[in-house]
Protein backbone atom coordinates (compact mmCIF):
# COMPACT_ATOMS: atom_id res chain seq x y z
CA UNK A 1 0.00 0.00 0.00
CA UNK A 2 1.44 3.48 -0.59
CA UNK A 3 1.33 5.67 2.08
CA UNK A 4 3.09 9.30 3.59
CA UNK A 5 4.51 9.47 6.68
CA UNK A 6 3.84 13.15 7.98
CA UNK A 7 6.31 13.13 10.97
CA UNK A 8 9.97 12.03 9.83
CA UNK A 9 13.76 13.14 10.91
CA UNK A 10 15.46 12.14 7.56
CA UNK A 11 18.20 14.43 8.38
CA UNK A 12 18.91 12.04 11.33
CA UNK A 13 18.71 8.71 9.28
CA UNK A 14 20.87 7.37 6.38
CA UNK A 15 20.37 6.87 2.54
CA UNK A 16 19.70 3.20 2.97
CA UNK A 17 16.63 4.15 5.42
CA UNK A 18 15.20 6.17 2.12
CA UNK A 19 15.48 3.55 0.10
CA UNK A 20 14.04 0.71 2.52
CA UNK A 21 10.99 3.13 2.72
CA UNK A 22 10.85 3.33 -0.82
CA UNK A 23 10.40 -0.48 -1.31
CA UNK A 24 7.79 -0.18 2.13
CA UNK A 25 5.42 1.75 -0.33
CA UNK A 26 6.42 5.33 1.24
CA UNK A 27 5.70 7.74 -1.18
CA UNK A 28 6.16 10.70 0.11
CA UNK A 29 6.77 12.22 3.55
CA UNK A 30 7.09 15.75 5.90
CA UNK A 31 9.87 16.65 8.15
CA UNK A 32 9.26 18.83 10.98
CA UNK A 33 12.11 21.04 12.07
CA UNK A 34 13.56 19.87 15.53
CA UNK A 35 16.01 19.45 18.27
CA UNK A 36 18.69 18.20 16.63
CA UNK A 37 19.91 15.98 19.95
CA UNK A 38 22.52 19.65 20.91
CA UNK A 39 21.30 23.04 21.41
CA UNK A 40 22.26 25.29 18.63
CA UNK A 41 24.16 27.92 19.36
CA UNK A 42 23.10 30.99 16.53
CA UNK A 43 20.59 31.41 14.23
CA UNK A 44 23.34 30.63 11.07
CA UNK A 45 22.99 26.71 12.26
CA UNK A 46 19.12 27.26 11.97
CA UNK A 47 19.81 29.09 8.73
CA UNK A 48 21.77 26.33 7.78
CA UNK A 49 19.41 23.44 8.79
CA UNK A 50 16.52 24.78 6.78
CA UNK A 51 19.06 24.79 3.80
CA UNK A 52 19.01 21.49 4.30
CA UNK A 53 15.44 20.78 5.03
CA UNK A 54 14.49 22.98 2.20
CA UNK A 55 17.36 21.85 -0.67
CA UNK A 56 19.41 18.99 0.27
CA UNK A 57 16.68 16.25 1.86
CA UNK A 58 14.23 16.58 -0.93
CA UNK A 59 17.30 15.86 -3.78
CA UNK A 60 17.98 12.90 -1.50
CA UNK A 61 14.44 11.91 -1.15
CA UNK A 62 13.68 12.15 -5.25
CA UNK A 63 16.69 9.37 -5.74
CA UNK A 64 14.01 6.84 -4.17
CA UNK A 65 10.95 8.45 -5.86
CA UNK A 66 9.99 9.88 -2.49
CA UNK A 67 8.13 13.26 -2.45
CA UNK A 68 10.60 15.46 0.72
CA UNK A 69 8.01 18.28 2.31
CA UNK A 70 9.10 20.60 5.44
CA UNK A 71 7.85 22.67 8.49
CA UNK A 72 10.36 25.32 9.56
CA UNK A 73 10.40 26.87 13.11
CA UNK A 74 12.58 26.26 16.31
CA UNK A 75 11.66 23.61 18.56
CA UNK A 76 10.61 23.52 22.16
CA UNK A 77 13.71 22.38 23.69
CA UNK A 78 15.77 25.42 22.00
CA UNK A 79 12.85 27.74 22.80
CA UNK A 80 14.04 28.09 26.57
CA UNK A 81 16.49 30.22 24.61
CA UNK A 82 14.12 33.27 23.96
CA UNK A 83 16.69 35.60 22.56
CA UNK A 84 17.60 33.07 20.25
CA UNK A 85 14.26 31.99 19.64
CA UNK A 86 13.11 35.56 18.38
CA UNK A 87 16.33 35.65 15.84
CA UNK A 88 15.16 31.84 14.27
CA UNK A 89 11.92 33.55 14.08
CA UNK A 90 12.45 36.26 12.23
CA UNK A 91 14.30 34.35 9.78
CA UNK A 92 12.13 31.94 8.82
CA UNK A 93 10.76 33.81 6.20
CA UNK A 94 13.82 33.38 4.10
CA UNK A 95 12.64 30.15 3.55
CA UNK A 96 8.69 29.98 3.69
CA UNK A 97 8.36 30.41 -0.01
CA UNK A 98 10.73 27.59 -0.60
CA UNK A 99 8.42 25.05 -2.66
CA UNK A 100 8.30 22.14 -0.29
CA UNK A 101 7.82 24.23 2.84
CA UNK A 102 4.13 23.15 4.04
CA UNK A 103 4.24 25.53 7.29
CA UNK A 104 5.33 26.53 10.70
CA UNK A 105 6.29 23.25 13.12
CA UNK A 106 6.90 21.16 15.09
CA UNK A 107 6.36 23.90 17.62
CA UNK A 108 4.60 23.04 21.34
CA UNK A 109 5.40 22.63 24.30
CA UNK A 110 8.40 20.09 26.16
CA UNK A 111 8.32 20.87 29.22
CA UNK A 112 5.56 23.55 30.14
CA UNK A 113 7.52 26.46 30.80
CA UNK A 114 6.96 30.06 30.56
CA UNK A 115 9.65 30.53 27.84
CA UNK A 116 8.25 27.68 26.03
CA UNK A 117 5.02 29.12 25.87
CA UNK A 118 6.13 32.41 24.74
CA UNK A 119 7.83 31.61 22.01
CA UNK A 120 4.95 28.88 21.14
CA UNK A 121 2.62 32.28 20.87
CA UNK A 122 5.18 34.00 18.66
CA UNK A 123 5.48 31.20 16.25
CA UNK A 124 1.65 31.19 15.97
CA UNK A 125 1.94 35.07 15.33
CA UNK A 126 4.07 34.04 12.55
CA UNK A 127 1.54 31.31 11.01
CA UNK A 128 -0.93 33.97 11.09
CA UNK A 129 1.10 36.44 9.37
CA UNK A 130 2.16 34.53 6.45
CA UNK A 131 -1.12 31.96 6.34
CA UNK A 132 1.08 29.08 7.24
CA UNK A 133 -0.14 25.66 8.63
CA UNK A 134 0.84 24.62 11.74
CA UNK A 135 2.45 21.12 13.36
CA UNK A 136 3.03 20.83 16.66
CA UNK A 137 5.24 18.70 19.08
CA UNK A 138 3.27 17.81 22.34
CA UNK A 139 5.28 16.80 25.54
CA UNK A 140 6.75 13.14 26.65
CA UNK A 141 5.41 11.04 29.07
CA UNK A 142 4.74 12.50 32.70
CA UNK A 143 4.21 16.03 31.04
CA UNK A 144 2.23 14.93 27.79
CA UNK A 145 -1.43 15.73 29.11
CA UNK A 146 -0.53 19.06 30.92
CA UNK A 147 1.20 20.30 28.01
CA UNK A 148 -0.98 19.19 25.27
CA UNK A 149 -4.34 21.16 27.65
CA UNK A 150 -1.92 24.25 28.20
CA UNK A 151 -1.31 24.08 23.95
CA UNK A 152 -5.09 23.59 23.46
CA UNK A 153 -5.94 26.43 25.53
CA UNK A 154 -3.46 28.56 23.17
CA UNK A 155 -4.98 27.87 20.06
CA UNK A 156 -8.55 27.43 21.06
CA UNK A 157 -7.95 31.13 22.68
CA UNK A 158 -6.87 32.86 19.40
CA UNK A 159 -9.87 33.27 17.00
CA UNK A 160 -7.97 33.95 14.08
CA UNK A 161 -6.45 30.24 14.42
CA UNK A 162 -8.00 27.47 12.06
CA UNK A 163 -8.27 24.90 14.02
CA UNK A 164 -8.77 22.35 10.44
CA UNK A 165 -4.84 23.82 9.64
CA UNK A 166 -3.54 22.89 12.71
CA UNK A 167 -2.11 19.06 13.56
CA UNK A 168 -1.48 18.08 16.65
CA UNK A 169 0.95 15.81 16.87
CA UNK A 170 2.17 12.54 19.27
CA UNK A 171 -1.43 11.97 21.07
CA UNK A 172 -1.83 9.02 23.14
CA UNK A 173 -4.97 8.06 24.99
CA UNK A 174 -5.68 10.40 27.37
CA UNK A 175 -5.18 13.02 24.98
CA UNK A 176 -6.36 12.17 21.13
CA UNK A 177 -10.38 13.01 22.55
CA UNK A 178 -9.44 16.39 23.46
CA UNK A 179 -7.79 17.30 20.32
CA UNK A 180 -10.40 16.04 18.06
CA UNK A 181 -13.37 17.30 20.01
CA UNK A 182 -11.90 20.71 19.26
CA UNK A 183 -11.85 20.09 15.64
CA UNK A 184 -7.74 19.92 14.91
CA UNK A 185 -6.21 16.69 13.26
CA UNK A 186 -4.42 14.33 15.27
CA UNK A 187 -1.41 12.43 14.49
CA UNK A 188 0.00 9.09 16.55
CA UNK A 189 3.61 8.63 16.93
CA UNK A 190 4.82 5.08 17.21
CA UNK A 191 7.58 5.10 18.65
CA UNK A 192 9.17 2.02 20.06
CA UNK A 193 8.88 2.61 24.06
CA UNK A 194 7.77 6.41 24.59
CA UNK A 195 4.45 7.06 22.91
CA UNK A 196 2.23 4.91 21.03
CA UNK A 197 2.89 1.05 19.81
CA UNK A 198 0.69 -0.10 16.32
CA UNK A 199 -1.46 -2.14 18.10
CA UNK A 200 -2.61 1.18 20.31
CA UNK A 201 -2.64 3.00 17.16
CA UNK A 202 -4.99 1.00 15.74
CA UNK A 203 -6.93 0.61 18.97
CA UNK A 204 -7.52 4.77 18.80
CA UNK A 205 -8.65 4.25 15.21
CA UNK A 206 -11.00 1.71 15.93
CA UNK A 207 -12.04 4.27 18.88
CA UNK A 208 -11.95 7.39 16.93
CA UNK A 209 -12.81 5.75 13.65
CA UNK A 210 -10.06 7.50 11.77
CA UNK A 211 -11.71 10.96 11.09
CA UNK A 212 -8.98 13.56 11.35
CA UNK A 213 -6.24 10.80 12.06
CA UNK A 214 -2.84 10.32 11.12
CA UNK A 215 0.06 8.04 12.00
CA UNK A 216 3.92 8.70 12.14
CA UNK A 217 7.31 7.10 12.99
CA UNK A 218 8.81 10.15 13.93
CA UNK A 219 12.24 8.55 12.69
CA UNK A 220 14.71 10.68 13.99
CA UNK A 221 18.49 9.85 16.04
CA UNK A 222 16.77 8.40 18.95
CA UNK A 223 15.61 4.97 19.36
CA UNK A 224 12.58 5.16 16.35
CA UNK A 225 11.82 3.00 13.80
CA UNK A 226 11.49 4.62 10.40
CA UNK A 227 8.97 1.85 9.23
CA UNK A 228 6.50 1.97 11.72
CA UNK A 229 3.79 3.09 9.64
CA UNK A 230 3.70 -0.19 7.48
CA UNK A 231 3.82 -1.71 10.75
CA UNK A 232 0.22 -0.09 11.46
CA UNK A 233 -0.83 -1.67 8.07
CA UNK A 234 0.50 -4.90 8.85
CA UNK A 235 -1.74 -4.81 12.10
CA UNK A 236 -5.14 -2.90 10.68
CA UNK A 237 -4.43 -5.95 7.84
CA UNK A 238 -4.29 -8.43 10.66
CA UNK A 239 -7.31 -7.33 12.29
CA UNK A 240 -9.43 -8.05 9.71
CA UNK A 241 -10.43 -4.48 8.79
CA UNK A 242 -10.90 -2.98 5.03
CA UNK A 243 -8.12 -1.80 3.30
CA UNK A 244 -9.91 1.45 2.69
CA UNK A 245 -9.82 2.28 6.95
CA UNK A 246 -5.59 2.07 7.04
CA UNK A 247 -5.53 3.79 3.55
CA UNK A 248 -7.86 7.02 5.05
CA UNK A 249 -5.18 7.39 7.93
CA UNK A 250 -2.13 6.56 6.32
CA UNK A 251 -2.47 7.95 2.77
CA UNK A 252 -5.66 10.26 2.46
CA UNK A 253 -5.76 11.78 5.47
CA UNK A 254 -2.13 13.13 4.65
CA UNK A 255 -2.89 13.96 1.53
CA UNK A 256 -6.26 15.94 2.78
CA UNK A 257 -4.60 17.83 5.64
CA UNK A 258 -1.45 19.01 3.64
CA UNK A 259 -3.21 20.12 0.54
CA UNK A 260 -4.36 23.21 2.83
CA UNK A 261 -0.49 24.42 2.23
CA UNK A 262 -0.46 25.79 -1.28
CA UNK A 263 3.04 24.41 -1.75
CA UNK A 264 1.75 20.63 -1.20
CA UNK A 265 2.27 19.67 -4.87
CA UNK A 266 1.79 16.10 -4.56
CA UNK A 267 1.78 13.89 -7.47
CA UNK A 268 0.31 10.57 -6.81
CA UNK A 269 2.52 7.22 -8.00
CA UNK A 270 1.24 6.27 -11.57
CA UNK A 271 -1.50 9.89 -11.74
CA UNK A 272 1.33 11.65 -13.83
CA UNK A 273 -0.54 15.01 -12.85
CA UNK A 274 -0.24 16.90 -9.78
CA UNK A 275 -3.14 16.01 -6.90
CA UNK A 276 -6.18 18.30 -6.47
CA UNK A 277 -7.70 16.51 -3.81
CA UNK B 1 -13.97 -6.08 13.93
CA UNK B 2 -12.75 -9.39 15.81
CA UNK B 3 -14.70 -11.03 18.44
CA UNK B 4 -13.45 -10.68 21.70
CA UNK B 5 -12.51 -14.40 22.23
CA UNK B 6 -10.40 -14.35 18.88
CA UNK B 7 -9.18 -11.39 20.29
CA UNK B 8 -8.09 -12.82 23.83
CA UNK B 9 -7.17 -15.67 22.51
CA UNK B 10 -4.54 -14.40 19.67
CA UNK B 11 -3.38 -11.95 23.05
CA UNK B 12 -3.04 -14.26 25.42
CA UNK B 13 0.45 -15.34 25.53
CA UNK B 14 1.60 -11.79 24.82
CA UNK B 15 -0.33 -10.48 28.16
CA UNK B 16 1.10 -13.27 30.22
CA UNK B 17 4.28 -12.86 28.96
CA UNK B 18 4.14 -9.09 30.03
CA UNK B 19 2.30 -9.76 33.20
CA UNK B 20 5.21 -12.20 34.34
CA UNK B 21 7.76 -9.67 33.59
CA UNK B 22 5.78 -6.93 35.90
CA UNK B 23 5.19 -9.80 38.40
CA UNK B 24 8.99 -10.59 38.17
CA UNK B 25 9.92 -6.72 38.37
CA UNK B 26 7.93 -6.53 41.45
CA UNK B 27 9.59 -9.83 42.85
CA UNK B 28 13.00 -8.43 42.06
CA UNK B 29 12.44 -5.23 43.64
CA UNK B 30 11.23 -6.85 47.23
CA UNK B 31 13.91 -8.72 47.44
CA UNK B 32 16.34 -6.00 47.41
CA UNK B 33 14.21 -4.22 49.69
CA UNK B 34 14.39 -7.22 51.76
CA UNK B 35 18.18 -7.17 51.84
CA UNK B 36 18.54 -3.52 51.78
CA UNK B 37 16.70 -0.48 53.32
CA UNK B 38 13.16 0.61 52.36
CA UNK B 39 12.61 2.52 49.26
CA UNK B 40 13.50 6.39 48.97
CA UNK B 41 10.94 8.46 48.89
CA UNK B 42 10.82 9.04 45.03
CA UNK B 43 10.64 5.50 44.56
CA UNK B 44 8.00 4.81 46.95
CA UNK B 45 6.16 7.36 45.01
CA UNK B 46 6.52 5.20 42.04
CA UNK B 47 6.00 2.62 43.69
CA UNK B 48 2.48 3.57 44.83
CA UNK B 49 1.95 4.72 41.23
CA UNK B 50 2.94 0.97 40.37
CA UNK B 51 0.37 -0.23 42.80
CA UNK B 52 -2.35 2.19 41.63
CA UNK B 53 -2.00 1.02 38.15
CA UNK B 54 -2.71 -2.76 38.85
CA UNK B 55 -5.54 -1.25 40.56
CA UNK B 56 -6.97 0.27 37.41
CA UNK B 57 -5.93 -2.99 34.95
CA UNK B 58 -8.40 -5.06 37.57
CA UNK B 59 -11.25 -2.45 37.49
CA UNK B 60 -14.16 -2.68 34.66
CA UNK B 61 -14.63 -0.35 31.46
CA UNK B 62 -13.73 0.63 27.88
CA UNK B 63 -10.43 2.87 29.06
CA UNK B 64 -8.25 1.23 31.36
CA UNK B 65 -5.45 2.49 29.18
CA UNK B 66 -5.96 6.55 29.31
CA UNK B 67 -7.14 6.47 32.85
CA UNK B 68 -3.28 4.46 33.40
CA UNK B 69 -2.04 7.54 30.88
CA UNK B 70 -3.64 10.22 33.14
CA UNK B 71 -2.24 8.13 36.45
CA UNK B 72 1.30 9.02 35.15
CA UNK B 73 1.08 12.22 34.40
CA UNK B 74 1.26 15.68 36.09
CA UNK B 75 -2.21 17.42 36.79
CA UNK B 76 -3.45 20.52 34.61
CA UNK B 77 -4.16 23.55 36.12
CA UNK B 78 -6.40 25.69 34.28
CA UNK B 79 -5.26 29.05 35.68
CA UNK B 80 -1.79 28.40 34.44
CA UNK B 81 -1.85 31.55 31.89
CA UNK B 82 -2.42 33.95 34.46
CA UNK B 83 0.00 32.37 36.64
CA UNK B 84 2.86 32.32 34.12
CA UNK B 85 1.50 36.05 33.10
CA UNK B 86 0.82 34.94 29.56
Amino acid sequence: MDYIDPHIHMVSRTTDDYATLARMGCVAMSEPAFWAGFDRRSVDGFRDYFHQLTDVEPKRAAQFGIQHFTWLCINAKEAENVSLSRDVIAMIPEFIECPNVLGIGEIGLNKNTKNEATVFLEHLELAIKYDQQILIHTPHLEDKYQGTRMILDMLCDDSRIDRSRVLVDHVEEHTIGEVLDRGFWAGMTLYPVTKCTPDRAADMIERYSGERLLANSAGDWGPSKPTAVPDLIFEMRRRGHDESLARKVVYDNPIEFFSQSRNFSFVPRDSGSESDS
Amino acid sequence: MRAASQILTESFLDVRAKLLEVAATLDRIDRSADQDESLSSAAQGQREQVDAAIQILLSQGPDRAERLQKLFSRDYDSSWRQDMKL
